[in-house]
């Protein structure tokens, strides 16, 4: 289990734009760099990311080789309703993790 | 002591010591402005993309390629009859032109995007975004890469 970390307002205004900032630990190998032995280490890296609130897909992101280890994304969404945020991240070797962040959104 | 026995040691000592004898066998890693064309060209449908609307925040001189923040941020008010709906990142000189495309839509409230990326050396990237009128804003910058990522890697 990687280490997630997933920033964000815990309590938001409706109608709010809030910032959220998730961080995963995750090495990112690109596949073109030779390891210890002099062979070439296999591609191991996140593909896809996405944030889905209370159910709904909100953002997503399809990621690459040149996205830096520990991939950091920072992105922005409305707060509409209290409930909950799923984050996924799910890369090469079958890697997949889930993080849930609660937040509460009062009437403006 | 030969030459490669030298090398042996240099490569139980630091693993990077080995990328030296490595490099001739690896295979020329490197994209070329056509291939990021064509990458733009794969993620617009082959329609045409104009400059604007996008800002492409990233530092001119970069120290360290293996973690460059960027910032794209588009111009557009994002509610639900005009809003972004993906953006996308490529470069020209990486082993591979795609970097990250991020798919946003009108509960993104704001057309702005952060992330820390990887750059083998100086080249010129591209951002461009995807409107949900169908179409497509570009900005490209041009950076210069003191250290570079997967430098182990590269070709000579």
């Amino acid at each position: 289990m990687a280490r997630a970390l997933v920033h964000m307002p815990p309590a938001a205004k409706a109608g709010e734009v809030i910032e959220i900032r998730a961080l995963i630990s995750h090495p990112m190998e690109t596949g073109y760099r030779p390891g210890p032995d002099g062979k070439v280490l296999a591609r191991d890296i996140i593909r896809r990311f996405s944030c889905r609130y209370n159910g709904e897909q909100v953002f997503s992101a399809e990621l690459h080789q040149a996205i830096s280890a520990n991939p950091y994304i920072g992105f922005f969404t409305v707060a509409t309703v209290s409930g909950t945020l799923e984050f996924s991240w799910e890369g090469d070797n079958g890697f997949a993790q889930t993080e849930k962040m609660a937040i509460t959104v009062s009437a403006s | 002591m030969t030459d490669i026995r030298r090398r042996k040691l240099l490569a139980a000592g630091a693993g990077a010591g080995l990328a030296a004898v490595t490099l001739s066998v690896l295979p020329s890693a490197r994209a070329t402005p056509q291939e990021m064309a064509a990458a733009i060209a794969k993620f617009t449908g082959g329609a045409a993309h104009r400059p604007g609307k996008v800002n492409f925040d990233i530092a001119q001189l970069i120290d360290n390629g293996n973690a460059v923040p960027v910032t794209i941020s588009v111009d557009s008010p994002m509610t639900a009859a005009d809003h972004v709906t993906a953006i996308g990142i490529f470069n020209e000189r990486n082993p591979s032109t795609d970097i990250a495309i991020f798919t946003l839509g009108p509960r993104a409230g704001k057309a702005q995007v952060s992330t820390r990326i990887r750059l083998a050396t100086s080249q010129r990237l591209m951002a461009v975004a995807r409107l949900s009128d169908g179409s497509y804003w570009s900005q490209a910058v041009d950076v210069i890469v003191t250290l570079a990522a997967c430098i182990e890697g590269e070709a000579p």
